[in-house]
């Protein structure tokens, strides 16, 4: 075949490692403005953060050029076998090998150092529902084969929701439906299973008379765009009646009934510092103190105040009199973007948005180049994982989402997660070399 | 697979570009158009502007010696909120080393006062610099602690506390105040005294520094590498007419007397010397404890915190006299002449009043008549003055003589640079029209020629008098400061430049009465006075205090008075005594006149030692003084219990309480003071 004869260095994707390397490279910095004071000489110190993640970009960097080097028919073999390795460090969590970091039971202690089980099952994830829809035996337009799928991607979910007490890192998993759309997942799957998700979060989050002008609006457009059908098929209109009149059901009264009678006030207490949202006020009980200042409200608040007093070019590199002196709390990991948005401003910030959607887009266009329908899914994958964090992340540092942390790819602090997400993308890389070959 | 998923590639594509772009957009909103206020949140919390207080201007005297300056203190400031949350109140007692309880008790002291929600909660003033050391070293720890520095007065000749008054903490009242718009809370003014007359010059301009800080309220460095800040600009300093030397003399004479005593030089009008009596250490009101000295002093019965220089109104007595000549020569009423014949008392009115002298021919001129110090004399020449024919009537020879004496600067406060001065009394016309009800003769008021009756001058306008006769005929405002930061022409002096000129007395009769002077101090009543080389002119005073008590006149001792300047051909000097309570003007006010001339004159004294210890050692506070003082406070008080009460219940209590009163308590006074001190109480006019 023609590309054997090129050169291994020409088949890599080079935009991909360019802007890869931008992010890690950024990220690194911005731990070092958080961390650097004027009175520090040099730049290895002890005890450092940066310095820490430095070793890791290192680390990842081998990590990167070992997988380029390898087989790529190795990666297609392991895809199974890996996800049930995951699964099992999973389970260990809740072996005494688990190790609490700030109330999540999500770490685990293996001695010479401490990852996070979850972080590295994303990967597997997406390797494996890679595998399963490549199969010969695998036929994505049945029922039982869209439901097993679903399955490997909902497992970890539940786990970690259920058994860590890490709703960020779970909530990840649901990014998988990206590539499933892409392979064909009917449109109304995604929507009726977005709507149930969304349904519950947003009763327990958002005003319920505000919840109920906005799911009569939200039906009303759906007919709007249906309207062609709904002059063929009169059924439709009786299902959105009642798909309308379950979600104003379940969040008018089901909901208000569980947490006021079924529950108990420490239950409540702890499904919405799981979200972390402060009780409302129906939902408090006497006797319990819902009052404490909420964290999370405090995070979101001084990280808007961070990124709000960049301004529009920032106060420049190691200026940043917010994120520098610990205002901003967890600001080497899940609140990192602030450093950018107060040291760089709306300048900054926005080409660091601009160059995650460009690494977005070329993953996508990467993917619909591919010759191989595992490479594609693997790819959509990946896509999928990085605008989820992406999204979730940033839109929590500006309020725009819960604060339920998950880490910035490539730029937050962590060992785990930087690692994680330079496999992922080596992989990609790798695949991507060959992308003139059929692998399964 | 199947074509249609194709499309799908593309909604993906434009879901990765749509969201981001809302992110986008979001930033656009929060950064650049600073929705949600979080900038000024931003500066808020991380930008710390400290305040640099200035050091005050320092105060030096005539010969440029620092009578007053400065010295950096401390307060620990807490922000009560952070000290609820989590703090280690016993370790930072420990720093300070005070026990906790005493931390706590002025803690809750504190926070009834202000509330939870005052940011700087001065806890503790002035500290040691053991304590300051131990704890800037550890106050990291400590979130919501800080110590503020400032400076703090420092007396370093432990002189001059009347003249230079105190600084303190703004009050909350003040503060309300539109015309404290300057000030913040923990700004320290001038209360009293030069501090307030020249506050504004005093203070200078505090600087500002901004400061980031981190989320423990730690300083992190300067804010913008410090281009915004700003230095403190330190207060003007101020030089005084003040003779320290003479000050201090003056003070330790003073001390354990009541009364006051006032050197002015004629020349300038600039005070040589201000002292009250009974004088205080002006460091009591510096430093850690100035709240309860302030207390103790202001609550003491001897009142060593009224001014009395310019506060205290005394009948001015005998030396009254030269001013009662001077009218009289300038009317034309006598000559240097004219005598009296005086033989023992004036009859003048039909009832006596007494004269010290029997002798014959005491008063056969103007110069026996004033080294004598003849009531009779001068009882008659003042009914002369406002009797004189040209006027017509009595009305209108009073309203004359008012006019002389306000020219002299009485009846109304001169205008010296320090606050609260009083003005005196001079009666006119008016005045003895209601009294009166417009039936009178100058028979009413003869003994106002003697410096007795409704007369009543401070020293410091009994000093300026006698500037006028040395300088004779005009005289400059008292004045301490000669110059503000070196400006003898600052705005706040000029009215101190302007010469005032005094009626139109002739010269010839300013000598006249300045020979009588001297002949006092020669011949006369106050021969104690004498001082080698000099020539000194004076004039005794011997003022009958009367006092009003229960509704009863009551005849108190005496108070010395005695007003002198020197050298009689080349004025330097002009000096006026008062101490209350002590009896003759040539026992005790003449000898402290004629030190402190000889002390300014001549730099020392030498001789005179001997004299100088008995003025110091002598104690001239009569207990009355504390009975006085103690009926006063209780009468206030009850007066304060009364305005809470219902008008029934003040009525019934007053009744009441007069007739106890009437009973009981002056029939006490009465023979107390009748037993120990042989005064008899008379009945009021």
């Amino acid at each position: 075949m023609s590309y054997h004869k090129t050169s291994l260095a020409d088949r890599i994707d080079w935009l991909l490692i360019i802007m890869y390397l931008a992010l890690t490279i950024i990220g690194v910095l911005c731990i070092y403005s958080v961390e650097h004071r004027d009175t520090d000489i040099g730049f290895f110190i002890k005890n450092k953060n940066y310095v820490q993640q430095f070793i890791w970009f290192s680390i990842s960097i081998v990590v990167g050029f070992v997988i380029i080097m390898m087989d790529s028919k190795f990666i297609t073999t392991i895809p199974f076998l890996s996800y049930v390795v995951g699964f099992f460090f999973l389970l260990l969590t809740l072996t005494p090998l688990g190790k609490a970091v700030k109330g999540s039971s999500s770490f685990l202690n293996l001695g010479f150092f401490t990852f996070q089980p979850g972080e590295t099952m994303k990967l597997f994830t997406a390797l494996s529902i890679a595998k399963f829809l490549t199969l010969q035996e695998v036929n994505f337009q049945t029922l039982k084969h869209r439901l097993m799928c679903a399955g490997i991607a909902l497992v970890p979910l539940v786990y970690i929701m259920l058994f860590q007490n890490e709703t960020g890192l779970a909530l990840v998993y649901l990014s998988f439906f990206i590539a499933m759309y892409r392979e064909g997942l009917p449109r109304e799957i995604i929507i009726v299973g977005f709507s149930v998700l969304i349904l519950t979060l947003a009763t327990l989050l958002i005003n319920k008379n505000i919840l109920f002008v906005l799911f009569t609006v939200l039906a009303i457009l759906f007919l709007y765009t249906q309207r062609k059908q709904l002059r063929k098929r009169r059924e439709i209109l009786i299902l959105v009646g009642a798909v309308w009149f379950i979600a104003v059901l379940f969040s008018q009264v089901l909901v208000p009934f569980a947490f006021k009678k079924v529950l108990k006030g420490y239950q409540v207490q702890r499904i919405y510092t799981m979200l972390g949202q402060e009780v409302p006020d129906e939902y408090t009980r006497e006797g319990v103190d819902n009052k404490k200042q909420n964290a999370a409200d405090y995070n979101v608040s001084q990280s808007k105040i961070a990124i709000a007093s960049g301004g529009f070019i920032g106060k420049g590199f190691l200026n940043g009199a917010q994120t520098q002196y610990n205002w901003v709390p967890e600001q080497r990991t899940d609140f990192i973007f602030c450093t950018v948005g107060e040291q760089f401003g709306f300048l900054g910030s926005s080409i660091l948005i601009l160059i995650y959607m460009s690494f977005l887009l070329r993953i996508v266009k990467v993917a619909e180049r591919q010759r191989s329908a595992f490479s594609r899914i693997y790819a959509y994958c990946v896509a999928g994982i990085l605008f989820f964090h992406l999204v979730i992340n940033v839109g929590m540092t500006i309020g725009l989402a819960p604060v339920i942390g998950i880490p910035l790819p490539l730029l937050s602090y962590g060992g785990t997660s930087l690692l994680t997400f330079t496999i992922m993308i080596f992989i990609l890389i790798r695949l991507d070399m060959d992308r003139q070959m059929v692998l399964r | 697979m199947a074509d249609f998923t194709q499309n799908r590639s593309i909604f993906i594509r434009i879901f990765f570009v749509a969201i981001p772009v809302v992110i986008i957009l979001r930033l656009l909103f929060l950064q650049v158009f600073d929705v949600g206020g979080y900038k000024e949140a931003a500066i808020n919390q991380a930008l710390y502007v400290k305040k640099i207080y200035p050091p005050r201007g320092i105060v030096y005297d005539r010969d440029s010696v620092v009578i007053m300056n400065n010295v950096v203190v401390y307060d620990l400031v807490v922000d009560p909120r952070k000290v609820r949350a989590k703090f280690d109140t016993t370790y930072l007692c420990k720093l300070l080393n005070m026990p906790v309880d005493e931390f706590d008790k002025q803690f809750k002291r504190l926070i009834n006062k202000y509330g939870w929600q005052t940011k700087n909660l001065h806890l503790f003033k002035n500290l040691t610099p053991s304590q300051v050391a131990a704890l800037q070293e550890n106050l990291y720890e400590f979130e919501g602690v800080e110590l503020i520095e400032h400076s703090e007065r420092k007396f370093t000749y432990d002189c001059g506390g009347s003249i230079m008054g105190y600084i303190n903490e703004i009050s909350d009242k003040q503060l309300k105040d539109e015309k404290y718009a300057y000030y913040e809370k923990g700004d320290y003014l001038g209360i009293n005294g030069l501090e307030k007359y020249y506050e504004e010059e005093l203070r200078g301009n505090p600087g500002v520094q901004y400061l980031l800080r981190d989320v423990k309220q730690r300083i992190q460095g300067p804010y913008k590498n410090g281009t915004m800040d700003s230095s403190a600009v330190p207060g003007a300093s101020l030089q005084l007419y003040l003779d320290a030397e003479l000050q201090k003399l003056t003070e330790s004479m003073l001390a354990n007397k009541l009364g006051s005593a006032v050197a002015i030089d004629p020349k300038t009008g600039g005070i040589l010397a201000y002292a009250n009596g009974p004088t205080y250490d002006p460091n009591l009101l510096t430093g850690a404890d100035k709240g309860k000295n302030l207390v103790k002093l202001n609550n003491d019965a001897t009142k060593p915190m009224l001014n009395r220089a310019i506060q205290g109104l005394y009948p001015p007595g005998s030396t009254f006299k030269p001013l009662t000549a001077l009218v009289a020569l300038d009317e034309g009423v006598i000559t240097p002449g004219y005598g009296y014949a005086c033989g023992g008392g004036y009859y003048g009115c039909g009832r006596r009043v007494g004269c010290t002298h029997r002798g014959g021919g005491h008063a056969a001129n103007l110069g026996l008549a004033v080294a004598n110090s003849c009531n009779s004399y001068f009882c008659h020449i003042f009914r002369l003055s406002i009797d004189a024919p040209k006027y017509g009537n009595v009305h209108k020879g009073l309203q004359q003589w008012h006019r002389y004496m306000n020219d002299f600067g009485l009846g109304h406060p001169i205008g010296i640079d320090i606050p609260n001065e009083k003005g005196g009394n001079i009666p006119d016309s008016n005045y003895f029209n209601s009294v009166y009800n417009k039936n009178w003769n100058s028979c009413n008021m003869s003994i106002i020629g003697m410096g007795q009756g409704e007369v009543l001058l401070t020293p410091l306008q009994m000093a300026n008098s006698v500037c006028i006769i040395a300088n004779k005929g005009y005289y400059y405002i008292p004045h301490f400061v000669k110059a503000v930061n070196g400006d003898s022409n600052h705005v706040k002096l000029q009215k101190y430049h302007q010469k005032h000129q005094v009626a139109n007395i002739a010269d010839s009769a300013y000598w006249y009465v300045a020979a009588g002077m001297e002949a006092v101090v020669r011949a006369g009543t106050g021969k104690i006075a004498r001082i080698p080389d000099i020539t000194v002119c004076g004039k005794t005073g011997t003022a009958q205090n009367e006092r009003i008590i229960g509704g009863k006149l009551i005849k108190l001792q005496n108070h010395s008075m005695f007003v002198a300047f020197a050298p009689m051909q080349d004025p330097k000097i002009a000096v006026a005594v008062c101490i209350e309570n002590s009896g003759y003007g040539a026992t005790w006010a003449g000898p402290i006149a004629s030190l402190m001339i000889e002390q300014y004159l001549k730099d020392s004294i030498v001789k005179r030692k001997p004299l100088v210890k008995k003025m110091q050692d002598a104690k001239i506070i009569p207990n009355y003084t504390y009975i006085l003082d103690s009926i006063e406070k209780r009468m206030a008080l009850e007066k304060d219990m009364m305005k809470n009460m219902s008008k029934d219940s003040v009525l019934r209590l007053t009744r009441i309480k007069d007739s106890m009163r009437r009973e009981t308590e002056n029939a006490m006074m009465a023979y107390y003071f009748e037993h120990k001190y042989g005064i008899k109480l008379k009945r009021t006019r």
